[in-house]
């Protein structure tokens, strides 16, 4: 049969951010993917390196707005450990609730997204109303429903009072009882078996070699959480459980991400009631030492790590920021082949992509002697050549 | 005579059409969300805006997949420089009357991603904007707010006869990108 090739985006109802997608098909089935994730890059990067470690971290923060605490505490953990400085215990508390109800809200969203794919709009209704209850913890506790800016180099910059703490307790029994609802839904509602099971599946080998990580690689078997393996924050104090999965497909995801709900839940009720007293900040000295650190951290999409250079200052002298949806992108191209194209959404949406985190711009020469600079100008005649070639092949 | 009888009743039809169309868009109008390199902070804070509990649904707004449907063009985060161009190009398949809204910081002046390299100044520099719309990102009762301050302008427009009678922004002078 010929070969179609289906474009979908920058702009496709779809999607809710801007990715082009080549998809190979031969009649129904699909063959083959190409994708260009290019059209989030804002050059963070290079802006990081220009700004202080006070200022920095509200740009790090908007790297991506769905996990923003992740970007903010990977980054600021790595200064302080180039810093060698110790964050009081409350601290640590106040940062991993944060953490962890980020992970609920995005997951919730999430779920709805999945569900939203699959024609389903009524799971993705109830989802967003249940994720209400979050956002209220978090504006209650940081004053914004996003991007909290909750994190400074040494510490935290809002307390969690004994009145915030009571209320944010008092709403985690409603929500327990809508994820225990969702539990029990997953295993019997039709419309969700029909369309996950079987869908877009991957391999145990198949997730070790594309490197997936997080929820992607715990729902082919593989048991692996930065939050276990190299622990941060309070995670080696509290009691949790990693979630996995042998399913692999659409639907394994789903149980990964809902277990995760429960054990999220769990977490936030341990640190809340286990609060140390103290301070939430030590003073951190402006310049840090010349050194480097790569800071590992669980975002709720997976492993997200930021590696800092620095150079006696008070500004970093490089960041790069490896997101965990850079990881997974690789293993769609791989669990999409020999699908449907109807499902081509929901499989795609199964790795809760996020390309605002993911559009990176590398230059790999192995050659290069000396630093070079491309202009606006060199970049697009490159983009121009590359497009040519790919076109003739 | 049954030719004048004709067009007489074609225009007597046009000015009625015309009326209705405008009430349907000041009762219901379509809006589509563009993400022109955001964070995806606003664009959550859009998306609930749909559900249960801001529902803007009750005001009869609705997201449309294409521009084509739209009389809202709802446009989120700072313009990158790649998406500058295809920003342009959906804004042009939007029929007219078409009214933009900018969210957040990053859509009225870059915000924090203010002077990087491939981010354009702001929204108003690749298309006119009507409405902005503060915060980083805005709560979804200012983005509603937001929302029934353009159909405010949209009612104005239309007892005026178009947008002319507000001063012209500068920004209706962008050039066509250079990208």
């Amino acid at each position: 049969m010929a070969r179609v090739i289906v474009p979908v985006g920058p702009q496709h109802p779809a999607l809710k951010e801007p990715v082009n997608f080549r998809i190979i098909a031969e009649g129904e089935t699909i063959v083959g993917l190409e994708l260009d994730v290019s059209y989030n890059h804002r050059g963070i990067e290079k802006a990081a390196e220009q700004r202080d470690f006070t200022r920095v971290v509200p740009l790090l923060e908007r790297i991506c707005g769905i996990c923003s605490h992740s970007h903010g505490t990977a980054f600021v953990k790595g200064i302080e450990e180039i810093m060698a400085i110790a964050v009081p215990p409350r601290a640590e508390y106040i940062r991993t609730i944060i953490a962890e109800l980020e992970r609920i809200h995005s997951h919730l969203l999430w779920l709805g997204v999945a569900a939203h794919e699959i024609g389903w709009n009524t799971l993705f209704m109830w989802t967003w109303r249940d994720r209400e209850a979050v956002q209220d913890i978090l504006e209650e506790i940081s004053g914004n429903r996003v991007n909290y800016g909750m994190n400074i180099v040494g510490g935290v910059r809002r307390d969690i009072t004994p009145e915030l703490n009571k209320a944010a307790l008092d709403r985690l029994p409603a929500l327990e009882a809508q994820i225990a609802g969702y539990v029990e839904l997953l295993k019997k509602q039709e419309t969700v078996l029909l369309r996950f099971q079987g869908v877009g599946r991957l391999t145990r080998e198949q997730a070790l070699t594309y490197g997936t990580v997080g929820p992607t690689a715990r729902s082919s078997g593989v048991e692996y959480d930065i939050r276990r393996d190299d622990p941060y924050c309070a995670y080696a104090e509290v009691p949790w459980d990693v979630v996995t999965d042998t399913h692999g497909d659409v639907y394994g995801k789903t149980i990964v991400r809902i277990g995760e709900l429960r054990e999220s839940v769990r977490i936030v009720r341990y640190c809340l009631e286990h609060l140390p007293e103290g301070d939430i900040t030590v003073k951190a000295p402006r310049n840090a030492p010349t050194g480097h650190a790569l800071s590992r951290y669980e975002a709720p999409r997976g492993e997200l790590s930021h590696y800092i250079r620095t150079n006696g200052t008070d500004k970093a002298d490089r960041l790069d920021v490896r997101t965990p949806t850079l990881a997974n992108w690789t293993s769609v191209a791989a669990s999409l082949v020999n699908q449907n194209l109807a499902d081509i959404p929901v499989i795609i949406a199964a790795i809760d992509p996020c390309l605002s985190c993911t559009s990176r711009l590398t230059v790999l020469n192995p050659q290069r002697t000396s630093s070079t600079e491309m202009t606006w100008e060199d970049l697009r005649r490159r983009a121009r050549e590359l497009n040519r070639e790919r076109e003739r092949c | 005579m049954i030719s004048e009888n004709r067009s007489l009743s074609i225009m007597i039809n046009r000015g009625l059409s015309q009326r209705l169309a405008s009430w349907a868009r000041v009762k219901s109008p379509w809006i589509t969300i563009f993400n022109s390199g955001a964070c995806n902070a606003c664009d959550i804070e859009v998306i609930a805006c749909l559900t249960p509990r801001f529902d803007v649904e009750r005001f009869g707004i609705l997201v449309k997949g294409t521009p084509r449907h739209a009389d809202i063009l709802v446009v989120t985060g700072p313009v990158t420089k790649k998406q500058a161009s295809r920003l342009r190009r959906i804004w042009e398949q939007m029929p007219e009357p078409k009214y933009v809204i900018a969210m957040g910081a990053c859509g009225a002046g870059g915000g924090v991603f203010r002077g990087l390299y491939h981010v354009m100044e702001s929204v108003s520099s690749v298309i006119p904007v009507d409405v902005y719309i503060g915060g980083c990102p805005p709560r979804p009762d200012e983005i509603i707010s937001g929302v029934v301050t353009c159909l405010n302008l949209l009612k104005e427009d239309l007892d005026h006869g178009g947008k002319a009678w507000r001063t012209t922004p500068a920004s209706a002078q962008a050039t066509e990108e250079t990208v």
